[in-house]
């Protein structure tokens, strides 16, 4: 409140101007990496962006709806099939496999949450963890294998730079992903703020309430998950693309566990928090073995219900608090 | 037909373990509101323990009730030092402590085990008993077992007053209080037995499937929907949901699906009783005023 | 003599809402002292301070010793029983296990044994529904379940939250006629919070009257009832 006050004050470019040149920045950051590290860390900075979009699609659920899903990785397991399958079977250019994979995403997600919708908390993680356990042994089912490549997996081939430019295939794609990144955010962005935003927490907080007002929580319920399952599934399809391969066994529950805890640990009502999940997903398993090299996943385990103590609100609300006292200490000396 | 009984054979056995694991789970349920999606691992994890021990030189029946006896006490410190905390904590939150320990037990389980495959030595003669020959030797064994604890439990429940004081508890934690039950003791308690029964299910699964950090992924997820078949609050019913489904998953795998697809059974029945009966068949009806 | 309870400068919260601004009170062995006041008084949050249910500041002591820290377990244990607004009955149990709960701090298994069919005598009606489950029972025998689970306890101080609660008056009559035995017979005393001031100052030695959490009249119950202004300004008859 005091901060309004504070800033109210000034004239709207200088309250403008910190915020730009924060974006900015991070624009300029963002634009510069993969020129300034090796092309591993360029392809590990493409898979923070893609676990971003997919925890984004998941912070939609959870955060935002209230409901819990354990089975995301099954989405994204499903957009990361389709675009393989499409490439390999079909020859179907990389960048056309992003929409294909969207729309088959959204109306699983929308088929599972018409059912899905009945359930809240720990019946929906239930049933949605039956999914994400169910999905490698449906993947490798033996009729499917013409078309999935049973356990093998398919292997896809990376993309050059078109039009020429001068960038190796891993520069490339990390612009790719970013601009598709930018525009997925912004789109959340707009919409999560706006009405649909306003009537998926009142939805969240108030069930009943929101009911009563008008809003039609079981299409809004439905369509959400249809939403987020088409965010995780358009990071799948990329995800496949960077990776180069995919293979049953690299969508079993644990990346469905992974999911939640990125989304958890980045904040899950926060689309930034999305960033910060995905950051943790891609490095710190890495850490994680570096302390232990033969159990990473059980450090892993024991810095989740730390933080579950400690941080319940995530990283972003961590922020948040930890910047507001900052101010505070900052208006007292001055 | 021979082949049908012997689905229906092996249908009870593997039921009598998803029956236990889905005890085990209602009883946390039960007293806490919160499914334990952890009991698979430490079930694993016991029954690893089992398996040091036997290799170290314990005969099977000593090592049996150790492992028994370290994890009824295992799940009554994990509810007091890891679960208390959150208690109160939001649904969120608290299913994240759960996961946090699944990741924990399975990690540990590969590292100290490593992921191959290991024989688990089954207490049962390997000579058909009468000539039986529907159900293996290991298999009647291990419903024997299954049912000598179901026994047991209900009669701990029915007629000893500390079972009658965790009932209360569970029930009622307020008025439980006021009659002087220690609630947050009584929940560790049910924890440790849901431990424990998770133990033997385990060591009763480990000489058919062999044992791996992986292998009670699939019997968890069975008897979660054993015990949604059930009611999820219905000790009876998730007995009675594990024989079922454990005769259903062989049936329709011999029959319908294919060994290869048994599982998604589970995810189908799962949101199959929750849309169309989400109280299970003797649970009861959760009305919630508006 | 020492009060059997006594209560300085109580203050107890819900969250951030401060229900009970500063009570002072205390009761003597063997009485029988009501609690009045409208709704939202206080009275059930003062029940709930001396059991350890509801957070608290100040001091209570009971039988010279020290309870407001102590959690609810072990304020039972001293001596103190309490039938909670909404009776607490054990609703999937049978009428004879809520009993038998009522003793289950108790050593003696056959002082327990005497001591439930003693409640049967009390409250012949729950003989008869021994096998029951007691949410099937009728409203005014589970307030009779209640109070005899809480006399298994074999406590000292009874705390009873509006035992006339949706009960026919005949039923209510019965109640307060036990009531009045039990605290001849067994030496209990009794705290009672009551929307009925008539048939509590009847029951009653000492009153005292709550008004938005702080006691406005405190005094003998038969002087109260006899004062005429006092009745019609407060207690609404």
């Amino acid at each position: 409140m005091m901060e309004a006050n504070a800033t109210a004050a000034l004239s709207p470019a200088k309250r403008l101007t910190p915020r730009l040149a924060a974006w900015a920045a991070l624009a300029v950051v963002a634009c510069g990496l993969p020129f300034a590290v090796t092309g591993y860390h360029t392809f590990q900075l493409t898979m923070v962006l893609v676990y971003s979009i997919a925890l984004l699609g998941l912070n939609m659920l959870t955060g935002y709806n209230g409901q819990i899903s354990l089975g995301h990785g099954a989405f994204y397991a499903l957009g990361a099939y389709t675009a393989a399958i499409l490439m390999n079977s079909l020859n179907v250019p990389y960048w056309a496999t992003l929409p294909a994979s969207a729309a088959v995403c959204l109306v699983a997600g929308f088929l599972f949450g018409l059912p899905a919708l009945r359930l809240e908390g720990l019946y929906l993680a239930l049933a949605t963890f039956a999914l994400g356990v169910t999905m490698p042994p449906l993947l490798k089912y033996k009729h499917f294998d013409a078309i999935t490549g049973g356990s093998q997996g398919i292997v896809i081939i990376k993309p050059d730079a078109p039009f020429g430019l001068p960038l190796t295939g891993d520069q490339w794609l990390y612009f790719f992903t970013l601009a598709i990144a930018v525009v997925l955010f912004v789109l959340a962005r707009n919409l999560l703020r706006g009405r649909v935003g306003r009537a998926l927490v009142a939805i969240r907080d108030h069930p009943i309430a929101a009911e009563a007002m008008g809003v039609n929580s079981s299409i809004y319920k439905s369509l959400t998950f249809g939403v987020s399952a088409m965010y995780t599934g358009i990071a799948g399809a990329l995800g496949a693309i960077a990776v180069q391969f995919v293979a049953p066994d690299s969508f079993d529950i644990f990346l469905s566990i992974s999911f939640l805890v990125g989304s958890v640990i980045g904040g899950i009502s926060s689309i930034a928090g999305a960033v910060f999940g995905g950051v943790f997903i891609v490095f710190v398993p890495n850490i994680a073995s570096q302390i232990s090299k033969a159990a990473p996943w059980a450090i892993y385990g024991v810095f989740l219900i730390g933080f579950m103590y400690l941080m319940p609100g995530g990283v972003v609300a961590f922020l948040r608090v930890a910047t507001a006292w900052a101010r505070r200490c900052f208006r007292k000396a001055g | 037909m021979n082949i049908f009984w012997e689905q229906v054979g092996s249908g009870l056995v593997t039921g009598g373990i998803y029956a236990s694991v889905a005890l085990a789970l209602v009883m946390i349920y039960q007293a806490t509101h919160q499914v334990n999606f952890a009991q698979g691992e430490m079930a694993m994890f016991s029954t690893y323990l089992a398996w040091s021990m036997i290799h170290a030189g314990l005969p099977y029946w000593v090592a049996f009730a150790l492992t028994v006896l370290i994890s009824f006490i295992g799940g009554i410190v994990i509810e007091r030092v890891i679960i208390r905390p959150v208690e109160n904590a939001p649904v969120l939150s608290v299913v994240v402590v759960f996961i946090g320990l699944l990741v924990i037990f399975n990690s540990l389980a590969g590292w100290i085990y490593t992921y191959t495959l290991k024989s688990f030595p089954s207490p049962f003669p390997s000579q058909p008993l009468f000539g039986f020959r529907y159900v293996s030797p290991h298999g009647i064994g291990a419903i024997g077992v299954t049912l000598v604890v179901l026994v047991l439990l209900y009669a701990f429940f029915r007629f000893t007053p500390l079972g009658l004081a965790m009932r209360a508890a569970a029930q009622n934690p307020a008025s439980a209080r006021l009659v002087g039950i220690r609630v947050g003791w009584m929940l560790a308690l049910g924890w440790g037995l849901a431990a424990a029964i998770g133990s033997v299910a385990g060591m009763m699964v480990a000489p058919i499937v062999y044992l791996d950090p992986n292998m009670m992924s699939g019997v968890l997820l069975y008897a979660f929907a054993a015990a949604l078949l059930g009611g999820i609050d219905s000790p009876g019913g998730a007995v009675l949901g594990g024989f079922i489904v454990g005769v259903l998953e062989n049936l329709v795998g011999a029959y319908v699906i294919g060994n290869d697809l048994k599982l998604s059974l589970a995810l189908v029945l799962i949101v199959g009783v929750l849309i169309v009966k989400p109280a299970g068949l003797f649970g009861r009806a959760l009305v919630t005023r508006v | 003599m020492a009060a059997l309870l006594a209560a300085s400068g109580l203050e107890a919260s819900y969250g951030a809402t401060q229900v009970l601004h500063g009570l002072s009170f205390s009761m003597e062995e063997g009485s029988i002292t009501t609690l009045l006041g409208a709704n939202g008084a206080g009275k059930t949050t003062t029940l709930r301070a001396v059991c350890g249910m509801v957070k608290t500041r100040g001091e209570i002591a009971f039988d010279g010793q020290r309870i407001d820290a102590r959690g609810t377990e072990d304020i039972v244990r001293l001596g103190i029983a309490h039938v909670p607004d909404g009776r607490g009955t054990f609703v999937n149990l049978t009428t004879e296990e809520n009993l038998r709960l009522g003793g289950y701090t108790r050593r003696d298994r056959h002082a327990v044994a005497s001591d439930i069919e003693r409640m049967y005598e009390y409250f012949p009606r729950l003989r008869e529904r021994r096998k029951q489950q007691a949410g099937t029972l009728s409203g005014g025998e589970q307030q009779m379940l209640a109070i005899a689970r809480a006399l298994m306890l074999k406590p000292h101080l009874l705390l009873l939250d509006e035992p006339s609660f949706g009960l026919a008056p005949l039923i209510v009559g019965q109640i307060f006629d036990i009531m009045r035995t039990i605290n001849q017979k067994e030496r209990v005393a009794i705290l009672l919070v009551e929307q009925n001031a008539a048939m509590a100052l009847e029951l009653a030695d000492h009153a005292y009257l709550l008004e938005t959490g702080r006691i406005v009249i405190s005094g003998d119950a038969e002087a109260i009832r006899n004062d005429d202004s006092v009745r019609r300004s407060y207690l609404g008859y």
